[in-house]
C-alpha cells in the first residue's frame, strides 16, 4: 500500500485541525498539568522532603510530565470512541485507504497535542523554579522520551476507544487506570515514605521507571527505599523502553485488528 | 447487468441468537434503484454494511459491480460510496475541511479536491455554509454534506441508509430532489427505507424484507396489485346512499361496504377508470351528485400489513438497543 503512509498523515492532520478550530481542547489539555504544578509545587511541596538540590520543584517536573503524557491514553480512547458512536468510522473503514491509516493517524496526532502540551509544561515549570541543568541534548532526549511513551500509551487508547461501548464510559475508565497508576509512583513524593509492598509496586510501575527515567536525563539523582539494588531502580531507562516495546508489541496489532473488525455499535 | 448481487445473506449476532438476516437474497440491475423496505431491525443496515465491505456475512454471497465483496473488500471500496444513517462528518471541522480530508484520502491531490469540493458544495447548495463548522448544520444540510463526501469521486453504485430518517418534511424533500437527480446522471442506487412513501417514490424496484427475509419484490405497483386492486369511494348525501349503492354494486359486481357516518359507499373494482365513468354516468342519470367520488390505490402501508400481518412500525430503534446492550453486558 503506497498510500499508507500519506493516507495516516491526512488523518494526522485532521487531528491537528482539530486543535485549531476546538481551541478549548488544547487550553484544557494544558490547564489541568499546569494547575497540577502549581498544586504540588506551592501546597503540597513544602511538606515533601524530596532531598533534591533546587528544591521540590526539580523533583516534581519529572512526574508531573510523565502523568501528562501518560493521561494520553485517555484523550486517545475518548476521541476514537467519539468517532465511532457518530458513525465516523464507519466512512473511514468504507474508503480505499489502508486500514492501519486511521489508527497511526489517530497516534500521531495525539502526540503532536503533546508536544505542545509539554512545551506549554516546560515554560510553566521554568516560571515556579524548574532548571534543568544536565544540557540541551540530554533535556531534549528526555523529551523525546516522553513523547515515545505517550506515543505508546496512545494504543492502548485506541483500543479502549474501539471496544468501550459508550464515549462517556472512556473517560471514566482511563482515568481509573492512569490514576492509580500515576500515584501509586515515584512522582509526586519519594517511595522510601511508603509501606513495604507498596515500594515494591511502585518500583515496577511503568510510571516510575519513566520518572526516574526523566530524572536521570534532567540530571537528577534518584532515590529509592526498600527497592534501591532492583533492576528498574537500577536501570529505569532500559526498563521503560522495555515497557514501552512490550505495549506497543501488543497494542499495535490488537488495535488495528479491532479497528478492521470494528462495527459500529448502534 | 447486474450491479449489486446478495445471495442467501446469513449474519447472526450474539452467538447465533440474533438472525439479523435469514437467507436474504437481493439484486440491483445496474443504473436502476432499489429500494429495501422494512421496519427497524428488520436487517436493512446490516445488508448495506455487508454489501458496503463493513461487516462480513456468516455465509452467502455478495457482488457489487462485479466484485466479490467477501474476497476483494479493497476493490470493491474504490468504486462505491456509502452514506449511513449518521451524518459520518467531523462536526468540529467545516464542511470544505471534511470534503478536502475526503477528497485526499480517496487520493485526489489537493487542487483535485478543492475542485471537486467545489462542484460538490455547489450541488448541494452548501456553498454559503462551506467555511462554517458542521455542529452549525441543520440535520438537512449534514445529510446533504454526508452525502456529498460519499461522492467524491464518482462512485457508479451508491448505497444509501436511510437517507432521510430523522429529517423535517422540508429537508426530506430536499433530499429526495438531490437524489433522483443522482439517478438521472446513471447511478446505480441501492437505498433502505422505512418510509413506504420514500421507497414510492425514488424507486424502480422493491424489496420488501422482514426479519432478515425478502417478503415481497416488484415495481411499487405491482406491489399494490399484490394486494388487491383498486377501490372506488363515493360520497353522497344521506338520502341518496340506497340508489348509489345499487349503482355501484352493479358496476363493481361485488357488494359494496357501507360507512353511514361518513356517508361513504366503497367497493373493489377491476376496471379502474372505467368503472369511476360507469358509476358516475348511471348518478348523473339518476340525478344524484356525489359529495366525493376517488379511485384508491392501496397504499405502501397496506402492503406491508397485507404481507406482514403487522404495521411497518414496530420498535422504535432505541429501545431495541437497549435491550440488545442489556442482555448483552
Amino acid at each position: 500500500m503506497k498510500y499508507a503512509i500519506s493516507d495516516a498523515l491526512i488523518i494526522t492532520k485532521r487531528q491537528l485541525m482539530l486543535l485549531v478550530r476546538v481551541p478549548e481542547v488544547l487550553i484544557f489539555s494544558t490547564i489541568q498539568p499546569v494547575m497540577f504544578v502549581l498544586l504540588f509545587r506551592y501546597v503540597f511541596g513544602g511538606s515533601i522532603s524530596s532531598g533534591q538540590p533546587g528544591g521540590y520543584v526539580q523533583f516534581l517536573m519529572p512526574g508531573i510530565f510523565v502523568q501528562t503524557v501518560a493521561f494520553t491514553l485517555a484523550g486517545t480512547a475518548s476521541g476514537v470512541a467519539e468517532d465511532m458512536t457518530k458513525g465516523l468510522i464507519d466512512r473511514y473503514r468504507s474508503l480505499p485507504i489502508a486500514r492501519s491509516a486511521l489508527v497511526f493517524g489517530k497516534t500521531l496526532g495525539d502526540s503532536a497535542l503533546n508536544i505542545v502540551v509539554l512545551l506549554v509544561m516546560g515554560v510553566a515549570g521554568f516560571i515556579v523554579g524548574w532548571r534543568p541543568h544536565s544540557g540541551f541534548f540530554k533535556l531534549l532526549f528526555a523529551f523525546i522520551f516522553l513523547l515515545a511513551f505517550g506515543y505508546a500509551l496512545s494504543w492502548i487508547g485506541i483500543f479502549v476507544g474501539l471496544t468501550a461501548r459508550d464515549a462517556r464510559v472512556v473517560q471514566n475508565v482511563s482515568f481509573l487506570v492512569t490514576f492509580p497508576l500515576t500515584f501509586l509512583s515515584n512522582a509526586f513524593a519519594p517511595t522510601t515514605g511508603m509501606p513495604k509492598p507498596l515500594q515494591y509496586f511502585a518500583e515496577w510501575n511503568p510510571v516510575s521507571t519513566m520518572v526516574a527515567a526523566t530524572r536521570q536525563l534532567f540530571g537528577l539523582t534518584n532515590k529509592f527505599g526498600v527497592t534501591a539494588g532492583s533492576y528498574p531502580s537500577q536501570h529505569p531507562m532500559i526498563m521503560s523502553l522495555v515497557y514501552m516495546i512490550i505495549v506497543m508489541a501488543i497494542f499495535v496489532p490488537v488495535s488495528v485488528r479491532t479497528y478492521n473488525n470494528s462495527a459500529k455499535k448502534k | 447487468m447486474k450491479s449489486v448481487l446478495a445471495e442467501h445473506l446469513i449474519k447472526t449476532y450474539r452467538k447465533g441468537h440474533v438472525r439479523a438476516l435469514d437467507g436474504l437474497s437481493l439484486d440491483v440491475e445496474e443504473g436502476t434503484v432499489l429500494s429495501v423496505l422494512g421496519p427497524n431491525g428488520a436487517g436493512k443496515t446490516t445488508v448495506v454494511r455487508i454489501l458496503a465491505t463493513l461487516l462480513v456475512p456468516d455465509s452467502g454471497n455478495a457482488v457489487v459491480g462485479g466484485i466479490n465483496v467477501i474476497a476483494h473488500p479493497e476493490k470493491v471500496r474504490e468504486i462505491i460510496g456509502l452514506s449511513g444513517q449518521y451524518a459520518a462528518v467531523d462536526e468540529t471541522l467545516t464542511g470544505w475541511d471534511n470534503l478536502i480530508m475526503f477528497g485526499r484520502l480517496y487520493h485526489l491531490n489537493q487542487k483535485q479536491a478543492e475542485t471537486r469540493a467545489n462542484e460538490l458544495l455547489e450541488r448541494f447548495s452548501l456553498t454559503d455554509s462551506a467555511r462554517r463548522p458542521i455542529k452549525t448544520y441543520s440535520g438537512g444540510m449534514r445529510r446533504r454534506l454526508d452525502l456529498a463526501a460519499s461522492l467524491i469521486v464518482k462512485p457508479k453504485i451508491l448505497f444509501l441508509d436511510e437517507p432521510t430518517t430523522g429529517l423535517d418534511p422540508r429537508g426530506r424533500q430536499e433530499m429526495w430532489e438531490v437524489i433522483e437527480e443522482l439517478v438521472k446522471g446513471g447511478v446505480t442506487l441501492l437505498l433502505t427505507t422505512q418510509y413506504l412513501e420514500e421507497a414510492d417514490q425514488l424507486a424502480d424496484d422493491i424489496v420488501v424484507i422482514d426479519r432478515g427475509k425478502v417478503i415481497a419484490r416488484g415495481t411499487s405497483d405491482a406491489l399494490k396489485r399484490q394486494v388487491g386492486g383498486e377501490q372506488l369511494e363515493v360520497v353522497v348525501d344521506h338520502h341518496n346512499i340506497q340508489a348509489t349503492v345499487e349503482i355501484v354494486a352493479r358496476v363493481s359486481g361485488a357488494k359494496p361496504v357501507i360507512d353511514e357516518g361518513l356517508r361513504q359507499i366503497s367497493a373493489p373494482v377491476s376496471t379502474g377508470a372505467v368503472a369511476l365513468i360507469e358509476v358516475l354516468r348511471s348518478m348523473d342519470g339518476a340525478g344524484i351528485h356525489p359529495l366525493d367520488i376517488a379511485l384508491k390505490r392501496p397504499s405502501l402501508d397496506d402492503v406491508f400489513m397485507s404481507l406482514t400481518g403487522h404495521l411497518a412500525e414496530t420498535e422504535p430503534e432505541v429501545e431495541m438497543t437497549k435491550k440488545r446492550r442489556g442482555r448483552k453486558s
